[in-house]
């Protein structure tokens, strides 16, 4: 059996301008378990240390730790590193599965109708959430894509597509509050945009969309070396399937994510699977400096030999989480 | 004298409250219209009156967004009571337990396993589809099970004489404090009438609301502390919070007064942090905690979802608990009930079809006319529809966006609003008919769920309208529920106060308050002080005189040590020291300017305004609004400084002469004394650093800045010299001015505060009033004596310093309580 190993280090840095008397910080930056992924380290450290810490999973299945800090401090800085082992999926046949219409009318409630667990869940994610709009306008966009009676799995991937075509990969047109509604109008995003607004068409016909959050490898400008930190967190979405489960679809790379995407967690959008999200009492908030850097087994010695804080070695094959 | 119902007209189709389609009035309505039968007309006229001073005088309001009237509008009471049947009370209020008990295991379910949801009981969207559901609160188990502690339905009795519920009330139902207060004046209004026809009172029900939490809280064996959590003043019922925490006696916080510690929830308070056990909630869950509900939001408290998971404190409601506010949710209820308890839904709600359905989608659209529209989720803002008031363009439009969205729409059989008596003000004895509809309340217990014996009923504001709506304008009517049994002689409220309760002070003052006013103190002061060196900068600078005119530096660089002045920016041409003042005076851009500090001012004092007396709240807002414009020229800057000057020696009067001496105060004196501190030491440093010429010139001011020219010119009859002003601004401990003064004064008071709130004392001002004490004075005496005005300087830069520095750490220790984590030990 074929496998990837990889070292993701991610580091966040908040530095304020007045020190900081209180801090209460929510992280989601750990990997899950999954039939083709498994976590065999990681290791979250905190600087300064937090006065308390509390682990726990959320409803999403997402494993979250909580720090809260308690005295005065200047900077915040956190380190998760993890090493994770993918193996490749089984896919299914896109065109042979249920048509589109049969997937949505298996979510559908009707009058009485029983939910067995798997489509109960599927149901938490075929409606609006924060970020994700249903509207007309989304249904209209998706509908060119699912033209009557066509399998589910290739309208999603034909709209894949299309937003890859159409939308324009832009830091600079949108922050994390801007609605998926503009940024149908702009055509315009980063990764997180791209997710919303192609989970906005999906719930919009009928269909059940998560947000899932994580990693991807990037391939360094040819001649050039992997360099630490040049990655960054990435997101896409998984599109639920009655007879295959939920199928993962990157539409800012228009590619179906499989030895490259690394999966920290997932929800209906954004807000439920911010890596880190937090709240202060005093000091100025900026915009944490963050690095990441995904890096396979067989690179991790040339990336990291002149690294004077480089990270441990791939601790033998058993996962021993390690806290700090 | 013509009967009150001659010309009350009986409208058809309609059910009349109070008469019978005949002549006559309904049983329980007889005897009280008989005594207003015999009532002349004046003493109707004058008891309306008296309900309308009453809600005046005890300062009843009910805030409505956008109300062009201002913000704060009284709350209307109707002279006449809705009087209802006691047997169909009954009923309704045994339905009313029942429905409340229903909702409670929807919630536990919901927040559960979801076989509602999972069984096709419940459709998906209407609870996944809404924010109201909270994800982070799934799985949280409450104390005893109960999610819903406050529960209120409105109802409406149709043409046929039955109650039917509108809607359902779970977030955290308002109503029941303002009930309680048309209760407590209309009882004085009729108090015969009251006693005679047994009312039943309210108290037993607000006491059964209080043990159920107290008693279903998370304590550890200790005694329980609820609190009320208000969003603060600006929210409409904001009244109703501070009425219903006063009449329970509950602290009433706002989030910034909770902090979460070690996964318990803490009320600051000057003593301390004292652990909270419950937390009657009137903030809507999405701004409870910014951490993992609503991040924008200000009001709530970091953390508090993690000490709820942990089981630490009882919400009431649970967060969550809104999401049962879905008006779509009605229809589903009855087959819920016979799933859940095994029985019929006993009250039953208006026929609804919620739109998500084929079904239900198409009756609603061909049979509009007799339907009412309304949003499927409280968060979406539109108003109610009536389905026969749609005509041409908007009844197309109107279909085009439920077909568009049928989820999201809700219609609900046009209920016609049953008719009572209004008492008209414009006509003399007068009554009107007027569509009133129903807010009744339950409340947890651990025994189950009890239900108000009384009722908040809303009135439509016109004759004909079909919404009762507070936030429309509507009036309302205390709702009297007859017994044919004894009536329960309980009271909250002490009819007379006994030895026992003659409490000189509160002893939960929260933090929040008591930094107010230290903040209020210290700002009251740098307003004077500031007011004092810009009026002498501004007498010398039109000065012809050229002797005054030299001595302008000196006080231009105490406007600019003090922060008055603003330092200028690199490539800024230099200004003339006209337009410099004119703007230390006036420019609201400069943070350090006399206009910035009185706004200041006005902010701190307007969080504590409770506490101050009318006569004192009014100096501050005359206070505020000076220096709301620019000054145009150093005549009208001096007015305006004088004016200032007056407001703020009035208010430093207040202080000293109109507040009780709770601990509160302590902490404005406090303030006050710490920024005069700050003040003088700085004025009198830089004059000592300054050259011998200079300091010379200086003197007089200093005299006048420290408002000692007059002692002095008592004591010494003679020009000022540096050894008596010195002593005089420092050393001199009577005089209110002097540095000594100050730090005599400040070591008093932080001792007084530590011993009654039992903290360790700032220490810094300690040693600096000894060394102050210990100075030979007689140095001054020398010709040269620029060795001691360095060395004087000095200290005096220390006692700036340490003023801050003490205002820091009493900005820790008792009002942020960030310095408390190693005195409450052991935590990792």
């Amino acid at each position: 059996m074929s496998f990837v190993r990889y070292h993701i280090r991610h580091d966040t840095r908040y530095e304020y301008d007045q020190p900081v008397g209180e801090s209460r910080q929510m992280l989601r930056l750990t990997p899950r378990e999954l039939p083709w992924q498994h976590c065999l380290s990681h290791r979250l450290a905190v600087d300064p240390q937090p006065t308390r810490s509390n682990d726990f999973v959320d409803d999403f299945g997402n494993k979250v730790r909580t720090l809260h800090l308690q005295r005065d401090h200047d900077a915040l800085v956190i380190r998760a590193e993890s090493w994770v082992e993918v193996t490749p999926r089984e896919w299914p046949e896109l065109n042979k599965g249920l048509n589109w219409e049969r997937v949505r009318s298996t979510l559908a409630y009707q009058a009485g109708k029983r939910f067995p667990p798997e489509l109960l869940e599927a149901n938490r994610f075929l409606f609006e959430s924060r970020h994700v709009r249903v509207k007309r306008e989304f249904a209209e966009y998706a509908h060119d894509c699912f033209p009557e009676g066509e399998a589910m799995l290739v309208g999603v991937e034909r709209l894949m597509n299309r937003i890859f075509d159409e939308f324009t990969f832009d830091p600079e047109a949108t922050t994390v509050s801007t609605p998926v509604t503009e940024v149908f109008e702009k055509r315009r995003g980063v990764c997180q945009d791209f997710a919303h607004f192609m989970l906005s068409c999906l719930r919009s016909i009928g269909l059940a969309g998560r947000y899932m959050s994580g990693y991807l490898l990037t391939r360094p400008p040819a001649g050039k070396p992997r360099l630490i930190g040049a990655d960054a967190t990435h997101a896409w979405v998984a599109v639920y399937c009655p007879e295959s489960g939920w199928i993962d679809f990157d539409p800012t790379n228009n590619v179906k994510p499989d030895m490259e995407h690394i999966t920290l967690g997932w929800g209906r959008d954004f807000a439920d699977v911010s890596p880190l999200r937090g709240v202060l009492l005093g000091g100025g908030s900026h915009d944490p400096e963050i690095k990441v850097t995904v890096v396979p087994e067989g690179e991790f010695d040339e990336v990291y030999a002149e690294v004077e804080d480089a990270p441990a070695w791939l601790p033998g094959l058993s996962p021993e989480p390690e806290d700090d | 004298m013509p009967s009150l119902l001659q010309d009350y007209p009986r409208l058809p189709h309609r059910f009349d409250e109070m008469r019978l389609d005949d002549d006559g009035v309904r049983p329980q309505w007889a005897p009280f219209v008989d005594r207003l039968e015999l009532l002349p007309s004046d003493t109707l006229q004058r008891r309306a009156r008296y309900v309308r001073e009453s809600i005046e005088a005890d300062g009843v309001t009910y805030n409505v967004y956008e109300d062009p009237k201002g913000v704060k509008r009284p709350w209307e009471l109707d002279l006449l009571p809705l009087i209802v049947d006691p047997v169909q009370w009954e009923t309704l209020s045994d339905a009313l337990a029942q429905r409340a008990h229903l909702l409670n295991l929807i919630l536990a379910d919901l927040y559960g396993p979801q076989t509602l949801i999972a069984d096709g009981l419940i459709p998906p969207a209407l609870i996944f589809g809404q924010l109201g559901y909270k994800w982070p609160c799934r799985g949280i188990r409450p104390p005893g099970g109960i999610y819903l502690h406050h529960y209120a339905a409105d109802l409406a009795r149709a043409p046929d004489g039955e109650w039917w519920v509108l809607g359902d009330r779970t977030q955290g139902p308002s109503g029941t404090g303002y009930t309680l207060q048309n209760r407590i004046i209309l009882s004085r209004t009729f108090p015969d009438a009251f006693r005679d026809l047994k009312v039943q009172t309210l108290a037993s029900f607000f006491r059964a609301s209080q043990e159920g939490m107290s008693r279903l809280a998370p304590t550890d064996g200790e005694a329980p502390l609820a609190v009320l959590l208000t969003p603060g003043p600006f929210n409409e019922t904001y009244f109703e919070h501070a009425f219903l925490a006063r009449y329970l006696g509950f602290p009433l916080v706002e989030g910034q007064d909770l902090t979460v510690r070690d996964d318990t929830v803490y009320l600051k308070t000057l003593r301390g942090l004292r652990r909270v056990h419950a937390i009657y909630r009137r903030l809507d869950d999405d701004f409870c905690d910014p951490l993992e509900l609503r991040s924008d939001s200000a009001l709530g408290v970091p953390g508090l979802l993690q000490a709820v998971r942990a089981g630490r404190v009882l919400m009431a409601n649970a967060l969550g608990s809104g999401v049962l506010e879905t008006g779509a949710l009605l229809g589903f209820l009855p087959a819920i009930a016979e799933r859940l308890l095994g029985e019929p839904l006993k009250l039953p709600a208006v026929a609804s079809w919620w739109c998500g359905e084929e079904p239900a989608l198409e009756y609603v659209l061909s049979h509009l006319d007799e339907l009412v529209i309304k949003p499927t989720f409280p968060s979406m803002r539109m108003e109610t529809v009536f389905g026969y008031q749609l005509k041409g363009d908007s009844r197309t439009r109107m279909i085009e966006r439920i077909r568009a969205q049928p989820h999201a729409y809700v219609a609900q059989e046009w209920v016609r609003l049953s008719q009572a008596p209004v008492w008209s003000r414009r006509h003399e004895r007068r009554i009107v008919p007027r569509s009133v509809g129903l807010r009744m309340f339950a409340a947890a217990t651990p025994d189950g769920y009890t239900v108000m014996p009384g009722a908040l009923t809303r009135v439509s504001p016109r004759e004909g309208d079909e919404v009762v709506s507070m936030q429309r304008g509507g009036l309302s009517k205390d709702t009297w529920v007859r017994t044919t049994g004894p009536v329960p002689d309980t009271t909250m409220l002490k009819t007379r106060l006994g030895v026992i309760d003659l409490v000189c002070s509160g002893t939960e003052i929260p933090s929040r308050v008591g930094e107010n006013l230290f903040w209020m103190g210290r700002y009251a002061e740098r307003c004077e002080g500031s007011a004092r060196v810009l009026r002498a900068a501004l007498t010398r600078v039109s000065d012809t005189d050229p002797e005054a005119l030299a001595t302008l530096p000196g006080v231009e660089r105490a406007a600019r040590n003090m922060g008055l002045i603003e330092p200028p920016e690199e490539d800024e041409p230099e200004k003339d020291t006209e337009t410099l003042l004119l703007a230390a005076v006036s420019d609201p851009r400069h943070s350090g300017s006399l206009a910035s500090c009185l706004y200041r001012l006005s902010g701190a004092a307007s969080q504590v305004r409770e506490r101050l007396s009318s006569d004192n709240w009014r100096a501050l807002n005359r206070l505020s609004q000076l220096l709301t414009g620019p000054v145009d020229d150093v005549e009208q800057a001096l007015l305006a400084v004088d004016q200032v000057m007056q407001s703020c020696i009035a208010l430093a009067g207040f202080a000293m002469d109109d507040m009780t001496r709770d601990e509160g105060w302590g902490f404005l004196i406090v303030g006050r004394r710490l920024e005069r501190l700050a003040i003088q030491a700085t004025l009198l440093a830089g004059v000592l650093r300054a050259s011998r010429n200079m300091r010379r010139r200086s003197l007089e001011w200093l005299l006048e800045t420290g408002n000692s020219i007059v002692t002095y010119r008592a004591r010494y009859r003679r020009a000022p010299e540096l050894l008596p002003v010195l002593h005089l601004l420092a050393f001199d401990v009577t005089n209110p001015h002097s540095v000594a003064f100050q730090l005599d004064n400040l070591r008093r008071y932080l001792q007084r505060n530590s011993r009654e709130l039992g903290q360790s004392r700032p220490l810094q001002l300690d040693a600096l009033s000894e060394t102050l004490r210990g100075f030979d004075l007689t140095r001054f005496e020398a010709d040269s004596c620029d060795e001691a005005c360095e060395e004087l300087a000095d200290l005096l830069f220390q006692c700036e310093a340490a003023s801050y520095q003490v205002s820091d750490e009493l900005q820790r220790q008792y009002f942020a309580h960030t310095g408390l984590t190693a005195r409450m030990g052991g935590w990792q």
